[in-house]
């Protein structure tokens, strides 16, 4: 089974969440897709034994060949081409902004004068190991890049059918989130009990909805801020599976990068009925 | 000489719009005869690349400047390419900008003044 734990608002708990489940669980992996600021191997601490640069591909304009005629600009869905048709004292001039690419392929395709192939540029790399019996891999974006999801793809290449597998997804509701969440059997939407929380909750929720992934919610620090969540979530018929009171002590178990497990053994069961919840939820 | 302004409306009243790659309308005007013609903009709502498709579309108009609030750096970059000035910091109205211009109020801006993504709502 793949858990998908996903959250609207960011810093609500999905680190925590995925990392604690995997701790209390057998035969699982853990893939940390929040590629962009990737943490659950800070909890973790996982023995890296792979490391796999991801590629895309983008073009290169050989410019002996184009005519600056403007059929990449119009085939390109990502708007990755400036062209500039020559004009009486200016030769032309053709632009290629490599980090709105998606390397789809439409521009090498479709041009007329075979003027571009497609190069690999590096934008990230993938890191797998394990922590003790938990299959770990997170994917690293490089700084400046903007295309989340091609790594996130190469980090799903290493879903094992046989475990269940915890994907720790990055927050928000765009691409990355999505590319995260599809395919899973469940998604697990961690929020906290203020405003913005459920702001964001009530957008994670209509993602899910269309992606046609049965979800539950998990209220993190849940004695704090206000009833709406509770409140909301009655109203739309959503289980609510945990709440995980604010403690002192997590909270600073986690400022050292320690699981709440570790250090309170006690909620490895919490988890474990967490884990009976979901399967049970996902039968509904 | 053809200018290009970004506005918040159709007209001369209107004000200056301070997106570039996403603003409502390029109001592409000759300085001297002040007739003008509004292009509504059909970049507004790409989820990328606004300005580079923006920078393309004025480069067609075949103005010599454009006069914006704020300009991002792929705009720049295309706005450079097709051999267009870049004025940025510009506000209110659309026809005080333009006697500005006339009366070389305005410098020449030497590199993008905002970051990518500036203008998404």
């Amino acid at each position: 089974m793949i858990i998908a734990v996903a959250s609207g608002k960011g810093g609500t708990g999905k680190t925590t969440l995925a990392v604690n489940l995997a701790l209390s669980l057998n035969n699982v992996q853990l893939l940390d897709c929040d590629v962009e600021e990737p943490n659950a191997h800070i909890f973790l601490k996982p023995c890296i034994e792979k490391v796999q640069k991801v590629f895309i591909p983008v073009p290169e304009i050989d410019e002996k060949k184009c005519t600056y005629c403007g059929k990449c600009r119009e085939v390109c869905a990502y708007n990755a081409f400036a062209v500039v048709p020559p004009q009486q004292n200016r030769k032309g001039s053709i632009l290629v902004f490599t980090n709105l690419c998606h390397g789809c392929g439409a521009c090498s395709f479709f041009c007329p004068h075979q003027a571009i192939t497609e190069v690999n540029k590096e934008i990230g790399i993938i890191e797998a190991g394990y922590c003790g019996s938990i299959q770990f891999v997170h994917g690293k974006l490089n700084v400046g890049e903007a295309m989340a999801p091609p790594v996130i793809r190469k980090v799903k290449d290493y879903i094992d059918p046989n475990k269940t597998v915890i994907i720790d997804a990055p927050p928000g509701t765009s691409c990355p989130v999505v590319s995260s969440m599809k395919g899973s059997d469940f998604c697990l939407l961690v929020t906290e009990p203020t405003p913005f929380g459920l702001n964001d909750l009530v957008l994670a929720v209509e993602v899910v909805r269309k992606l046609k992934i049965p979800f539950g919610v998990v209220i993190n620090r849940s004695d704090l801020g206000d009833n709406k969540t509770e409140e909301y979530c009655a109203k739309e018929n959503i289980s609510v599976l945990m709440r995980i009171p604010f403690q002192k002590k997590i909270a600073q178990a986690y400022a050292r990068g320690i699981s709440i497990v570790e250090k309170i053994p006690e909620y490895r069961n919490k988890f474990l009925q967490l884990f009976e919840d979901i399967k049970e939820t996902k039968l509904k | 000489m053809k200018i290009c302004i970004t506005a918040q409306g159709d007209n001369l009243d209107a004000d200056v719009d301070p997106r570039f790659g996403r603003c409502q309308y390029f109001i592409i005007v000759d300085t001297e005869t002040l007739e003008f013609e509004a292009v509504s903009n059909p970049n507004i709502d790409s989820s990328g690349g606004a300005g580079i498709q923006s920078g393309q579309l004025i480069a067609k108009k075949q103005v010599s400047t454009i006069l914006t609030g704020n300009v991002g750096p792929n705009a720049f970059s295309t706005l450079k390419a097709v051999g267009v000035e870049v004025i940025t910091g510009v506000s209110g109205k659309i026809k005080d900008a333009i006697e500005k211009y006339k009366s070389n109020g305005f410098q020449t801006t030497k590199g993008p003044s905002v970051d990518s993504h500036f203008g998404t709502s």
